[in-house]
């Protein structure tokens, strides 16, 4: 290779990032497709998986705890490859039943799989939103005469989401993230395509770099929206402004700040 | 049971590796994540600049495409650069080194956050007690911080380590036989794809039951000379 000069190395790199960049747009919204499917799907699933955990009957408590603990203690790789490539086992029986035709496409088999996972993550985190309820307010509700479904209805499951909110973001990012491993069983989405490009142009870290700082801003962007999310949902917990009148005397620091 | 057809033996070599690589990327992640928070708590904007970036971009990524841009990406971008400059070089990455070190340098990050809040959770009333007799920096740091911080972050730890031994499966891309890798090979010998994953599965199964029973144990002996209510 000829020693060409910087400027015109850095030239040819935003050429090369700027002609694949349709491309892996593209990409990244499948990527996002799928996520936003999955986490509405995994979100409808994991409400009722969340009330069985915490269940006082062991019947339903215990076979959801086993499947929340199996799709968070594997890998999702191993979750994906079961159902995309385990399915093929069973090709008959899942002919027969008249199932064969969604487990023969990868991206049925992705959204399974992401919704499974993402649904067991998020059972477990309102449970814990569930059980951090405090127990006056429980009391309270059921002294002004509200039992079973409409307790759980107006004040557990409200109070649970909000307290549960901050962890939820992390796993919609977490999530967001874990969409890339589709591209292992062929979906095209950002690093389906970014592995393809790099396959036949060989520009290696410029592609793989850029289809990275998109993630960059996407998870960034969902981390933002949950923010706002959080600080809506907050406001009668927050402290007033402190433009009232003859509050700034009130929170006016005794010692001068350092 | 599970009908293996002789092959359970190539689990039972993948299951080594995929330990072996955990325990490998682990200890570079801790290695870095102390770096890290040690550069996102002082004083140099230069040092928090860099440890703020690290944890930024690194957790904004997927793992997989980390993993592809190290293997595949740094390789190729040294050779350009050497190219530039009128060498040769043709550089021929072993798949057990990029992985582990590829997952520590992802992991570091996760671990940096960790460290980071451990080290602020510890009374600083310590640290100035310990100065005022008269340890230096480091030896306040050695002898009164660091036999604390690991009370206040093994739980984070712990989940850092869950996490990273599922992620190894990832490694799997770039051909290294471990567990994930070489029940694929195994499936495909003998198309029995949901009988190996599932195996596999399971085996993963047991390094997360087996690794949560090891965190309690050291929580306990972490936290072995505080008094309980």
């Amino acid at each position: 290779m000829e020693p060409d000069g910087l400027l015109s190395g850095i030239y040819r790199t935003f050429q090369i990032v700027w002609e694949s960049f349709p491309q892996l747009l593209g990409g990244a919204l499948l990527t996002i497709e799928i996520t936003i499917i999955s986490v509405l799907l995994g979100l409808c699933f994991a409400v009722p998986l969340a009330l069985a955990r915490v269940s006082s009957n062991p019947l339903l408590r215990w076979p959801v705890y086993g499947y929340i603990f199996y799709f968070r203690g594997t890998p999702l790789l191993v979750q994906i490859f079961l159902i995309y490539y385990g399915s093929g086992q069973f090709s008959d029986f899942l002919e027969d039943i008249g199932l064969w035709t969604y487990f023969r496409e990868a991206y049925f088999c992705a959204v399974l799989t992401l919704t499974l996972n993402t649904a067991a993550y998020t059972a477990e985190i309102l449970r814990g939103g569930i059980q951090a309820v405090p127990h006056g307010e429980i009391e309270a509700a059921r002294a002004v005469g509200m039992s079973g479904g409409l307790l759980y209805r107006r004040i557990i499951l409200p109070k649970a989401f909000r307290l549960a909110l901050p962890a939820y973001g992390n796993e919609v990012v977490f999530l967001f993230q874990a969409t890339s491993l589709v591209s292992i069983i062929t979906l095209m989405d950002l690093t389906g395509v970014a592995r393809v490009i790099v396959a036949r142009s060989f520009h290696v870290y410029e592609i793989y770099i850029t289809a990275g700082l998109i993630y960059l801003t996407i998870t960034y962007g969902i981390l933002w929206v949950f923010r706002k999310v959080e600080f809506h949902l907050g406001g009668h917990l927050r402290e007033r402004p402190a433009t009232a009148v003859g509050s700034k005397a009130v929170v006016a620091p005794t010692v001068a700040p350092r | 049971m599970l009908d293996l057809r002789g092959y359970g033996w190539m689990l039972w070599d993948g299951l080594q590796i995929t330990i072996l690589v955990g325990i490998c990327s682990m200890a570079v992640a801790l290695l870095l994540g102390l770096i890290g928070a040690w550069g996102k708590l002082s004083k140099s904007k230069i040092a928090q600049g860099l440890a703020g970036t690290y944890t930024t971009v690194i957790r904004g990524i997927p793992e997989l495409l980390l993993i592809l841009i190290v293997y595949y990406g740094a390789p190729t971008l040294i050779q350009n650069i050497a190219a530039r400059f009128g060498h040769d070089v043709i550089i021929d990455v072993n798949p057990f080194l990029a992985g582990f070190i590829t997952l520590g340098f992802i992991y570091g990050a996760f671990t940096t956050e960790v460290f980071r809040g451990a080290f602020l959770a510890i009374p600083s009333g310590q640290i100035e007690a310990a100065r005022a007799i008269g340890m230096s920096r480091t030896l306040a740091f050695r002898r009164v911080i660091l036999p604390q911080v690991w009370r206040f972050a093994l739980p984070g730890l712990g989940n850092v380590w869950m996490v990273l031994i599922k992620a190894t499966a990832l490694i799997s891309v770039i051909q290294l036989p471990e567990l994930m890798r070489n029940a694929d090979v195994a499936a495909r010998a003998v198309r029995l794809p949901f009988t190996f994953f599932f195996a596999a599965s399971l085996l993963y199964l047991g390094i997360t039951i087996v690794s949560m029973l090891i965190q309690q144990r050291a929580e306990t002996w972490a936290n072995r000379g505080v008094r309980r209510a």
